[in-house]
């Protein structure tokens, strides 16, 4: 037992979070008559400066040199109350946070079980605390680069506000190009200016800027070390083209004499074995899909070597692997669409006319497979469009949330096919959601343009005309909810706004940069509201639809947010961190190597002249693995040691 | 007044804590018996942990981990696994029900998990009543 332990223990009311739920004056009461404890107090905000205020003149007046705040979870403000410490002079790891908040008044109705729990996790709180011992803080330098995954216009923003502070971007995309599903797009909602106009610039910006190294066709394959001083494994895949020598002249696409369903065109237009994704792309430099190209098939073709006139074709390159050092991450990977084929009643892949929203802006573009003329599979022009709402989203069997963007991108639909082929447009939607600047605007003007709207949930799309002047076209069966009745409605084309969902690739990158998700998939944000950027790894940041669907507006602004976090990251110089790692104390070690083994990152050796085991302190990570096995006792991890959950153990069952 | 059963529960820093909170952010609700302890990882859980919290009166322990396969430190969640089953031998010698020491592994976005492993042992455990430790 220390018992020079003052012990400072500061309740936190959270507003109503808390206090709402738990009796707060009583878990201060609790608090008070404990062992060691020389204050306990409660305040509204423990968080703002009043609170750690409150902290710092405890520290002064009574000499207090332990603290426990019981106030929200750890993973929160750990750093904000080890920072009022830090203030006090205290070191900051003589600090327990009691989660009083998430896993108790969160959690629980309010009433005295609550209340109990909180005396309970109060209590824990202070015990261990009593144990708490000082952490050798270290300065690390920030390594002043920084990793942009993902080179849509969220990535792309981010490394060029970076750049713009002449300090290095690395912006890495695993398709041939930047540019992501915005390139994509035909127009944008509501000021339908073209998405290439306003895009390109935005990329040759990326292409020219002197601070960002792009490496397109490539993946991120491990990730360790942390805020400051992050290594990143990349894998370049082969393009098979060399980047240095190729010209961008496009001969090799011209020659090659095979084809391939284009992703960027969402599958209904071609490209060659050897590509660029689209005209634009970025870099200009094409690749090879092994998948795809007869040479690699067969062994025979190499048409495209024939022609490239630099020499710029490699069949023999590989794929090579890159060591990056960065000092903070940007994670902007994007999002996937909804595959509506499992709603079969939609008839999506079996009725040829009916199309995703991709697809569409695809057939509206004039850089795509038809021109930017609308056709249905047999050539015509359609003259009737139906556009359902919600395919995928705010569904119990799919998704439960909103995708945000598609009732605008419906009104776009709208508005483009009826400028394109002066048909009829029926808009089925659950509820029309135009949030944004200019964007209810928007929906009044296509109201006036003639568009129809009904409200209700299309029961079925299905082949057969209901007259025989209709029977080549797609009904829509829907109930009109506002007529109260149900509907049948003959159209030629239909599209489908399909659901936003988190990447197929997303848990991948949680793993890989250890982040959290949320319930629906997303890579979970620190606070929901008051740091949508950062993540609960430090020096790690979220912008654009990877975090949660998100219009262009949206994404952009917290692409600029996450970089400008960055720039505060670097502009900082050095961060302070105490290392959570485990030590053996050689009087204790018995040498029989026990831990040696179990180590995962073999950060544990043994010292054959002492006899005794010792621990590598940069290899450590601090799991305990080998505390937990040790059968001297002799390994305790900082932070987290025998002592400190023992006192923990009995606090909370006190 | 009803039972109410004592609960420790031991999380992983990376997931189940994670997933813990996650309850509490999503305002899912669970029974209040169940009270946490962070781990950095659940790997690090000594077996003494769970003695101790039964020494000190606990009902039950509750050992939550990231999902096999996805442990923050690559595979100290097998070695709890392998604790645990170690551990059992000599809970069932003290006289401890195999209801009263659980293993959950909860992922970081898995909240229902969590709150349903806490409402299930706390309902059973009400049933089977205190713990009695044959010494």
């Amino acid at each position: 037992m220390n018992d020079e332990a003052k012990i400072g223990v500061f309740v936190c009311h959270c507003g109503h979070n808390i206090a709402g739920v738990v009796d707060v004056p009583e878990v201060v009461k609790h608090a008070q008559g404990q062992e060691h404890v020389t204050v306990a107090k409660d305040y509204m905000y423990m968080c703002s400066e009043k609170g750690r205020s409150l902290i710092r003149e405890d520290v002064k007046k009574l000499g207090i040199n332990r603290v426990v705040v019981a106030a929200c979870s750890p993973r929160l403000h750990e750093e904000t109350f080890r920072g009022a410490l830090r203030e006090s002079g205290l070191n900051p790891h003589l600090l327990q946070i009691a989660n009083i908040r998430e896993q108790c008044a969160w959690l629980h109705e309010k009433g005295p079980m609550a209340t109990e729990k909180a005396k309970r996790l109060v209590t824990g709180a202070i015990k261990r605390v009593t144990y708490h011992t000082p952490a050798e803080e270290k300065s690390v330098p920030i390594f002043p680069a920084t990793l942009v995954i993902g080179g849509g216009i969220a990535g792309m923003q981010a490394a060029l506000e970076i750049a713009s502070s002449k300090h290095v971007v690395y912006l890495l995309d695993k398709e041939p190009s930047i540019g992501g599903h915005m390139a994509q797009f035909d127009k944008t909602f509501p000021t339908l200016d073209c998405s290439a106009c306003i895009l390109t610039p935005k990329a040759s910006e990326v292409a020219n800027s002197p601070y960002i190294r792009l490496l397109t066709y490539s993946e991120v394959v491990d990730v360790s070390g942390f805020i400051g001083s992050f290594t990143v494994k990349v894998k370049r895949k082969a393009r098979y083209v060399d980047e240095g020598k190729c010209i961008g002249c496009g001969v090799c696409q011209e020659k090659c004499p095979w084809t391939a369903p284009s992703e960027f065109d969402s599958g209904i237009g071609l490209r060659k074995a050897i590509y660029t994704p689209f005209p634009q792309a970025i870099p200009n430099v094409p690749v090879i899909n092994r998948e795809n190209c007869v040479y690699f098939l067969r062994g025979k073709c190499r048409a495209c070597e024939r022609f490239c006139e630099p020499k710029a074709i490699n069949f023999d390159q590989q794929d090579l692997y890159i060591d990056l050092q960065v000092g903070a991450i940007i994670v902007a990977t994007g999002y996937d669409v909804f595959d509506p084929t499992p709603i079969s009643q939609y008839g999506y892949g079996q009725l040829p006319n009916v199309f995703t929203s991709l697809e569409f802006e695809r057939l509206c573009s004039p850089s795509g497979p038809t021109g930017g003329k609308l056709k249905l599979a047999d050539g015509r022009e359609p003259q009737s469009l139906a556009i359902i709402h919600c395919v995928g989203s705010r569904d119990h069997n799919y998704h439960e949330y909103c995708s945000r963007l598609c009732c605008m991108t419906g009104l776009k639909y709208a508005h483009l096919f009826r400028e394109k082929t002066g048909g009829d447009v029926y808009q089925m939607y659950i509820d029309m959601r135009c949030f944004g600047k200019a964007y209810e605007e928007f929906y009044q003007r296509v109201q006036g343009e003639g568009v129809k709207f009904i409200k209700g949930k299309v029961a079925k799309v299905s082949s057969n005309g209901a007259s025989s002047e209709d029977k080549d076209k797609l009904t829509i069966i829907c109930e009109d909810t506002l007529l109260g009745e149900m509907v049948n409605i003959p159209v030629d084309m239909v599209i489908l706004l399909t659901a936003l969902e988190p990447r197929h690739d997303a848990e991948e990158i949680r793993k890989l940069l250890r982040l959290g998700q949320s319930r629906d998939g997303f890579l979970l944000e620190r606070h929901p509201k008051l740091d949508p950027v950062a993540t609960m790894s430090e020096g790690i940041f979220i912008a654009g639809c990877c975090q949660g669907p998100k219009d262009i507006p949206d994404t952009v602004a917290q692409a600029s947010a996450a970089a400008a976090r960055v720039l505060a990251v670097i502009a900082r110089g050095s961060v302070e961190t105490g290392a959570v790692t485990a030590f053996i104390d050689e009087n204790k070690c018995s040498g029989c190597k026990v831990c040696n083994a179990l180590c995962p990152y073999g950060a544990i050796s043994f010292d054959a002249s002492a006899k005794v085991s010792q621990v590598n302190q940069l290899l450590c990570k601090g799991c305990n693995v080998c505390g937990a096995a040790c059968p001297s006792g002799a390994i305790s991890t900082q932070d987290f040691t025998a002592k400190q959950v023992m006192a923990e153990i009995e606090g909370v069952l006190l | 007044m009803s039972f109410e059963p004592k609960i420790v529960a031991f999380l992983c820093n990376w997931c189940s804590y994670a997933g813990a909170d996650l309850a509490g952010t999503s305002r899912m609700k669970c029974a209040p018996n169940v009270v946490g302890i962070r781990l950095m990882c659940s790997g690090g859980l000594e077996p003494a942990y769970v003695l101790k919290a039964f020494k000190e009166g606990a009902d039950g322990v509750l050992v939550c981990g990231c999902n096999l396969g996805d442990c923050h430190y690559t595979d100290g969640n097998y070695k709890t696994l392998r604790r645990m089953s170690l551990l059992r031998k000599y809970l069932d010698q003290m006289g401890i029900e195999e209801a009263r020491a659980r293993l959950q592994w909860v992922c970081a976005s898995c909240a229902d998990d969590f709150t349903e492993a806490v409402d299930k042992m706390t309902s059973e455990l009400k049933e089977l009543g205190p713990a009695k430790i044959k010494v």
